[in-house]
């Protein structure tokens, strides 16, 4: 059910909208932080938290007031809340408008969460690519300290709160949680084993909250509603999937963006009502739903959960393009819901350029750490080289199948998945077009993903 | 001369080290100064930003060859940017760097004679919903025709 809102795009655009005075007086800026800091005690705030059934903006979905209750006070060592703002990966540019436009709600969100968890200091690791993002959040965090919103006594309470910018220097995987901490404890941006989880032992070996960006954004609308009344703005409430997000849509539409709705709007909706349909009014051919990890559907696939208890039942034999955009709901569809920001692509797209497009993406910046990986995306990525070229032949075609399955599940962190759920989920969807590469039928040299030539 | 950060660039990383609780975790700023002021990180680089943090100089090269933003050659005065990854690729992206090679003529990864453009190929620089874009120096370029490449590149080699 598409039901657009504006809690946190309300500044969007506005003169001036990044500013503190634009955020108190058009968005109820610091209220709910006052609040919060003011009149709840910690433990308040984590199981009211819990009831705004916020899932994970970051792709893995997980439900943010959980991961908060995660954490224990420790003896010894400080806590610390970390924000994953390194936005990076391909179909995904909803963090970055939050970062220009209304970075206080960033602020305000690391305010709770701190003192939810129990830190003093929230670092935000923003990908250094993003200058004016960082500029604009350092801004915000000059203003707020000035306001006396952060430092030593915020909103008069004492309970100490700063937040720091930190940034990377272009490496996708320090999107992952672990590879981020290393990266922000000046190091190479490996990822780390788990156990142990950021919460017993994160950045600095100390108790640590990973919070994607527009998760930890989302918190002082959801404190300002009240957290129930948040999570039911959801049509999908029921499934525990709450609240209002930012979704996108990017690709063969003729309104790109990013856009605020209630959570429960459907693939359908994004794409024809919010994205204004797809260019030149060609038919729509596939759709990767949120982020290029997660794997692709084509227009014309229908939903398959004859089970009574699959939360997908109530959609059976319907399109997957009406289905509500929600965690559980795609993770039973076969692929994700991931960033929610939807990449389109129109009839006349070639599957192989946009499989081989995405391969040189995971070869870069596979990290090195696990053969599998490693190994295994520049396996992909020659198959994909070598259909374009014509000279790739069925057995290895169907090496493909072989060796993004060795890449699953045996790597150490969720990368090793990113890349070969969508290989698998294109040779899925696409089995013949990639036989008709094999038989010579389809060529590298007429393969296109652009319908309309660029700049006409 | 060995190399050393300018007095206003210590300072800011001076502040820098209040933010965190060990130096080591001020190694990918520092190398960022470096970078501001020298254009490249070298081996005099390295040397330099271990001392200073107290790291052993194969942890810094360790970091330095790890990040693709970080310079381990001399590159152009400015550097041009071409998101490559599908989001852009689908509007154009692929035209719009041939279209770049042949109005600088070089290839990707290369430097104009005259050292002022450097053209690369990034992967998603998170603006799939203004594509195609490309990023020079430390902005933006978003919805990008022909014309507006033209005038960009134009600027830059006036500069």
């Amino acid at each position: 059910m598409l039901k657009q809102t504006n809690y946190l795009t309300k500044v969007y655009g506005l003169p001036e909208g990044w500013s503190l005075a634009t955020y108190e007086r058009e968005a109820k800026g610091y209220q709910a932080a006052r609040k919060v800091l003011t009149t709840m005690s910690p433990a308040d705030v984590v199981n009211e938290a819990k009831k705004a059934n916020i899932r994970g903006r970051g792709g893995a979905g997980f439900p943010m007031g959980v991961k908060w209750s995660f954490m224990r006070p420790h003896p010894t060592k400080p806590a610390y809340l970390v924000i994953n703002a390194d936005e990076g990966e391909p179909g995904t540019h909803k963090d970055r408008t939050l970062m220009e436009q209304n970075p206080h709600a960033c602020i305000e969100g690391c305010i709770i969460g701190c003192y939810a968890i129990g830190a003093h200091v929230a670092y935000i690791y923003v990908r250094d690519e993003l200058h004016l993002s960082k500029a604009r959040l350092w801004g915000a965090i000059h203003e707020a300290k000035a306001k006396g919103y952060l430092g030593k006594n915020p909103f008069g309470k004492d309970y100490p709160v700063d937040v720091v910018v930190h940034t990377g220097a272009g490496a996708y995987i320090c999107g992952e949680e672990t590879s981020l901490l290393n990266s922000l404890e000046g190091k190479r941006g490996e990822p780390r084993l788990k156990p142990p989880f950021p919460a017993q032992a994160g950045a600095f070996g100390c108790p640590t909250t990973v919070n994607n960006l527009e998760t930890i954004a989302a918190v002082p609308t959801a404190f300002t509603l009240g957290c129930e009344e948040f999570s039911k703005l959801s049509s999908i409430h029921h499934l525990n999937d709450g609240g209002v997000r930012l979704f996108g849509v990017n690709g063969h539409v003729k309104k790109p963006g990013v856009y605020e709705c209630c959570v429960g709007i459907t693939l359908r909706e994004l794409i024809y009502d919010l994205g204004g349909g797809v260019l030149d009014d060609k038919p729509l051919y596939a759709v990767i739903p949120g982020g290029s990890s997660t794997p692709v559907l084509r227009a014309e696939d229908l939903v398959h959960a004859p089970d009574e208890k699959s939360p997908l039942h109530a959609w059976h034999g319907q399109s997957v393009l009406d289905v509500p955009l929600g965690v559980d709901t795609f993770r039973n569809m076969g692929t994700m819901l991931g960033t929610c920001c939807a990449t389109v692509m129109a009839e006349g797209t070639d599957p192989i350029a946009a499989f081989h497009n995405l391969m040189q993406f995971y070869r870069h910046e596979s990290c090195g750490q696990c053969t599998p990986c490693r190994e295994g995306s520049g396996w992909l990525l020659r198959i994909a080289e070598k259909l374009l070229a014509g000279t790739c032949s069925m057995d290895e075609l169907n090496q493909l199948h072989d060796v993004a399955n060795g890449i699953m599940g045996n790597t150490i962190c969720a990368f090793g998945e990113g890349t070969a759920m969508p290989a698998l989920g294109f040779l899925k969807k696409f089995r013949k077009e990639f036989e008709a590469y094999v038989r010579g039928e389809r060529r590298g040299e007429d393969a296109r993903l652009t319908v309309s030539a660029w700049g006409a | 001369m060995p190399f050393a950060l300018s007095p206003e660039r210590e300072r800011e990383l001076a502040e820098i080290l209040t933010r965190y609780p060990n130096k080591m975790a001020a190694c990918i700023p520092a190398l960022h100064l470096c970078q501001e002021q020298h254009g490249y990180i070298d081996d005099d680089v390295v040397a330099w930003v271990s001392f200073r943090l107290d790291l052993p100089p194969a942890h810094v090269k360790g970091v330095v060859t790890f990040y693709t933003l970080f310079n381990q050659h001399k590159v152009g005065k400015h550097q041009v940017w071409v998101c490559r990854t599908l989001p852009c690729a689908l509007r154009g992206a692929g035209e719009m760097l041939s279209y770049c090679e042949k109005k600088l003529g070089i290839h990707a990864g290369e430097t104009t004679p005259d050292g002022k453009i450097t053209l690369r190929t990034a992967e998603c620089l998170a603006s799939c919903g203004t594509a195609p874009m490309m990023q020079v120096d430390k902005d933006y370029y978003e919805n990008l025709t022909p014309a507006d490449v033209d005038k960009i590149l134009e600027r830059l080699q006036r500069s």
